[in-house]
């Protein structure tokens, strides 16, 4: 029996000591919000995980923790990444910011990546991707596709960003067609996919032919193939859910971001920035324009194309939906208006909840 | 309108029925099993695996029913034969099974999944509204009701069922009898398991024929409590099943209608506060509760000798 | 063969001393298998795990932190079942305690005293209490299943959390993200003994102590124990169910929202819309595993925050999905409830002689 615990003890230290060692330079560390299983939000920020994986080969080594909750224990995990030597640590969730900036003060010498957020320190970068120009995109899409001239959305809760983009899709689809009406419905969570599905089944009962979603699962595609209906995929390419009913999908594509900070990292030329890209630095991209006919995939395209030569979805004229301006004709509004909106544009058919 | 949303209702109220009947089975024999979810979720996984490496949907049901099984089986050793705590049981269960279920579904994220087919009646499914909403859904739904007419049937007109509901008022007396408790308890629970690896299957092969972790996203504790909301009545459990799926999808429509303009945490709130209400209702009543709760419900049994 | 039960005569000490252990070493067996199943190195992985969370001076300060709530909150959820009242909704009494007593700091930031605090937690006690006597009243004026109450309102308290911070408790300067204010330093948990510690953890202790003498020692805690097992020589002794209910509840609802305010004044400072990672949930199992005894809690809260902690350790280091760590957690819930069946009673195996009119029925 002694012998044995003494033989057990040896064995843990030897694998104590072993795992301390690792070859690579840098180590790129990751947390995020929900399970890498999600097919959504995490799931793409993994996939950009594994880029840097490929990229880098032996020279980096990445770790993550996933469905690590906001609060005390994402400032754990941080923590330890930081104790157990990650040179870069990406924080994937909004509600990751205060223990972010709260770590990284205890550990100037790591460099620290916080996606969605504001606040940012000399060794705290933030980064973000203008989702909504990808969402003015299908709401053209939409509004040349609608039968009946009304769009479901599924949204999540009434941040920012998610007001953005409604507003984007709304302003996208009174381009083509003025009169486009647009219902919203809040189901408060993102991530359930039988309230999303029935969700989807609602607004297609009350006349939308176009359903749409800010929530993360493909449980809304699946019941637009099913009702004969289309839609849109959210975050990644959910094709192979909706052969029939996917348009095209906005993927959030974190791979380049990712690459390019970890080699800064290995360069030495790191710095804190709020970087903030869209379609034109490809962290927003656009999957195939599928099930379209040829003249509105050409118009997607054109006005991709017109986004990534610099122009702003939220130019004016740009009217409130209590009919007051927004942005005058001709002029963009700042980022700070879009990253900060509570406001609905004119048209949409949905008190924004306060 | 209306019949697309009684289509919709039928949807979410479908699982839920069937996993509360299975508990209410299991709760008549005197068990609770508060790990209804985790059986839920891997008879999910299950389901969902099958179906999608042997192309069969009615393989991976039948699947989903063993796995469901076998948890229970789990659950049924500790508390029947090793008379383990059954709240604490159940909330291993659980715990158990939405992890186990994650492990096993990894190999299946991003996999469409395998839809069970809407049967289709010549004549009968082409009847307007009746035809939709009756006739031409898929197997599981008519499944659904065959179990709850089955239950109500054997529990109040079979001799099977004298003896389970005997078991579960009283077990001195039943043992004494000379009716085995702990066999019938065991069967009432692998039942009951069954059932909620129906209600998994049902969501990952027909209500959104996919796997994603966690799918089933509480509703094995809301058929927890549409069992004492039924008061242990079978046919009452479906009223409550499709109570609460209407209270549900109606909050979507509303706000897809713009009827109202109040804070949506409110409206998404509102099935809770509903289910409370209706278990507050039901349970005020004295008379009609005492009668149908199992009396020895939670509370186990060792034969003595 | 099957298995058969035979009651001891007394409780066997021995097993009663035995039996985690037994329970601990299954599990760790158990999770060997899974780990090399899943292709990692069992010794490596048990390792991570189970002991070196205890190795380093901040993975041990991380432990005790993360236990804090969880035995917290366990020793309330005890006092319930002892005395038969299933109150699994301490999730949604900590959230509640939380919003009650953020709404100083959060609606009179100036009101910086030394009152703050206290006045804080007092408030967080009180909302947890609150919410807990809902299900407790509706169990005795209208006989409601409380287990049921109890868990719908977790889902109301949570939305009624996501609702305050999305909507009138939002940061007036936070860029309509969804977050409060954050607290002032009067409103905040001070860190003792060195800053190893939050003041949290020393509370709770005392807490945890205070509740097993009232539990070994006194009247009432002889009340509880014999309601909770047998409620008919209760009410001869004079003991009312009724009053015992309210008490209880009240008592694990005050204590989950004295957790829940104490939690958000210490790690966040601030309400956002989600604050418990599953404390109230996971206090269920802590309160099992200790036995219902506040000692034992204290030593189960540990074990478990050290099996989260150990998760993600193996998570990190051998890239093992965090699912691993929950199926560990219930297997040893599991295998505990198991050995704890060794000290009521004696297992024998017995051949298959079944006395007669055992098998003839059914």
């Amino acid at each position: 029996m002694k012998s044995l615990l003494k033989a057990t003890v040896a064995a843990f230290a030897l694998v104590a000591a072993g795992s301390a060692a690792s070859a690579a330079d840098v180590k790129a560390c990751f947390i995020y919000v929900g399970p890498v299983g999600d097919f959504g939000w995490s799931y793409q920020h993994d996939q950009g995980r594994l880029a840097v994986e490929a990229e880098f080969g032996d020279k980096v080594e990445t770790a993550y923790l996933e469905s690590v909750p906001e609060g005390p224990d994402a400032e754990r995990a941080i923590e330890r990444f930081a104790r157990e030597g990650c040179n870069i640590i990406f924080t994937t969730s909004f509600g990751y910011m205060n223990q972010t900036i709260k770590v990284a003060k205890k550990f100037p010498d790591v460099k620290f990546e916080h996606a969605t957020g504001y606040k940012t320190a000399d060794n705290v970068a933030t980064y973000n991707s203008k989702f909504h120009q990808g969402r003015y995109i299908i709401g053209q899409i939409a509004a040349k596709q609608s039968k009946t001239g009304v769009a479901g959305y599924i949204a999540s809760f009434p941040i920012p960003e998610v007001v953005a983009g409604i507003n984007a899709f709304l302003l996208g689809a009174q381009s083509v067609n003025p009169d486009f009406k647009l219902k919203v419905v809040w189901v408060n969570t993102w991530f359930d996919p039988g309230k999303e599905a029935d969700a989807a089944k609602a607004l297609v009962d009350q006349g939308a032919d176009i359903i749409t979603q800010h929530t993360d699962s493909t449980a809304p595609l699946q019941v637009a193939q099913e009702r004969g209906v289309h839609g849109f995929g959210q975050a990644s390419d959910m094709i192979n859910f909706a052969k029939d009913a996917q348009y095209t999908a906005i993927i959030d594509d974190w791979a380049p971001y990712y690459v390019e900070r970890v080699q800064e990292v290995l360069d030495g030329t790191w710095k804190s920035e709020s970087t903030w890209d869209g379609l034109a630095e490809g962290h927003v991209v656009m999957a195939p324009y599928t099930n379209l006919p040829e003249d509105v995939a050409e118009m997607a395209e054109a006005t991709e194309a017109k986004i990534k030569g610099g122009w702003e979805p939220f130019t004016g004229p740009i009217t409130k939906q209590d009919g007051s301006v927004a942005a005058e004709t001709g002029v963009p509004l700042d980022d700070g208006a879009i990253l900060g909106m509570n406001w609905y544009v004119q048209g949409v058919d949905d008190q924004l909840p306060q | 309108m209306f019949e697309a949303v009684l289509l919709t209702v039928i949807t979410a109220a479908t699982p839920l029925l069937i996993a509360a009947v299975g508990e209410l089975v299991v709760e008549r024999s005197g068990v609770l099993n508060l790990g209804v979810e985790g059986m839920m979720i891997m008879g999910a996984v299950v389901g969902f695996a099958v179906a999608n490496q042997t192309g069969s949907g009615a393989l991976g049901v039948v699947a989903a029913i063993a796995a469901g099984m076998a948890m229970s089986v789990l659950f049924g050793f500790l508390v029947l034969s090793l008379v383990a705590n059954q709240v604490a049981t159940g909330l291993a269960l659980t715990i158990l099974g939405v992890g186990f279920s994650g492990l096993i579904g990894e190999a299946f994220i991003g996999v469409p999944g395998l839809k069970i087919p809407s049967l289709y009646i010549p004549g009968l499914s082409d009847i307007p509204f009746i035809g939709p909403v009756f006739f031409q859904q898929d197997a599981i739904v008519y499944l659904g009701f065959a179990l709850v007419a089955g239950v109500a049937y054997t529990l109040f007109r079979t001799r099977i069922g004298l003896v389970l509901r005997a078991v579960g008022d009283n077990h001195a007396s039943a043992h004494a009898l000379g009716y085995s408790v702990i066999k019938v308890r065991f069967m009432a629970v692998l039942f009951g398991g069954a059932c909620a690896g129906l209600a998994g299957a049902y969501m990952s092969l027909a209500y959104t024929p996919q796997w994603v972790e966690n799918m089933t996203a509480g509703r094995g504790w809301i058929a927890l409590a549409l069992v004492v909301f039924s008061s242990w009545l079978p046919l009452r459990v479906v009223a409550g099943a499709y109570l609460f799926g209407a209270v549900s999808v109606l909050n979507l429509h509303a706000q897809a209608h713009e009827m109202l303009n109040i804070p949506s945490q409110l409206l998404s709130s509102l099935p809770y506060l509903a289910t409370i209400l209706v278990l507050v209702l039901i349970s005020a009543n004295r008379r009609l509760t005492l009668v149908n709760t199992p009396a020895c419900l939670g509370k186990p049994f060792v034969p003595d000798r | 063969m099957r298995l058969e039960l035979v009651k001891r005569k007394e409780r066997s000490h021995k097993m009663a001393m035995l039996s985690p252990i037994i329970a601990i070493g299954l599990t760790a067996l158990a999770a060997a298998i899974i780990f090399a199943v899943s292709g990692h190195n069992p010794l490596e992985g048990l390792y991570k795990f189970f002991v070196e969370p205890l190795t380093q001076q901040w993975s041990l300060q991380a432990t005790i932190a993360k236990a804090t709530p969880l035995v917290l909150i366990g020793c309330g959820l005890a006092v319930c079942y002892l005395s038969n009242n299933w109150n699994i909704g301490a999730e949604g009494q900590f959230i509640v305690g939380a919003l009650f007593g953020s709404a100083l700091p959060i609606l009179l930031p100036d009101f910086e005293s030394g009152a703050t605090l206290p006045l804080m937690l007092v408030f967080g006690a009180l909302g947890g209490a609150l919410w807990a006597l809902i299900p407790a009243v509706l169990k005795n004026w209208f006989n409601t299943n409380e287990i049921l109450t109890s868990l719908m309102l977790v889902y109301v308290a949570s939305l009624m959390l996501d609702y305050l911070v999305r909507g009138p408790w939002r940061d007036p300067d936070g860029y309509n993200f969804p977050e409060s204010r954050m607290f002032s330093d009067a409103a905040t948990m001070p860190d003792v003994f060195g800053g190893t510690m939050s003041l949290s953890t020393p509370i709770t202790i005392v807490i945890a102590l205070i509740l097993a003498v009232v539990l070994a020692k006194t009247l009432k805690g002889f009340e509880i124990r014999v309601m909770g097992e047998s409620p008919r020589a209760g009410s001869f002794a004079g003991f009312s169910a009724k009053r015992l209910t309210l008490f209880s509840f009240a008592l694990a609802g005050g204590l989950a929202g004295l957790a829940g305010t104490m939690e958000v004044s210490g790690g966040l400072n601030q309400l956002l819309p989600t604050i418990s990672p599953g404390y109230g949930f996971t206090a269920i199992i802590v309160a099992f595993l200790g036995r219902l005894n506040p000692i034992g809690i204290i030593i189960a809260g540990f074990v478990l925050a050290l099996s989260y902690i150990g998760g993600e350790g193996v998570q990190s280091a051998m890239g093992v999905s965090n699912k691993i760590a929950s199926v560990i957690q219930g297997l040893l819930l599991f295998f505990v409830l198991a050995c704890d069946t060794l000290i009521l009673y004696r297992i024998r195996l017995v051949s298959h002689h079944a006395p007669a009119g055992e098998t003839s029925h059914v």
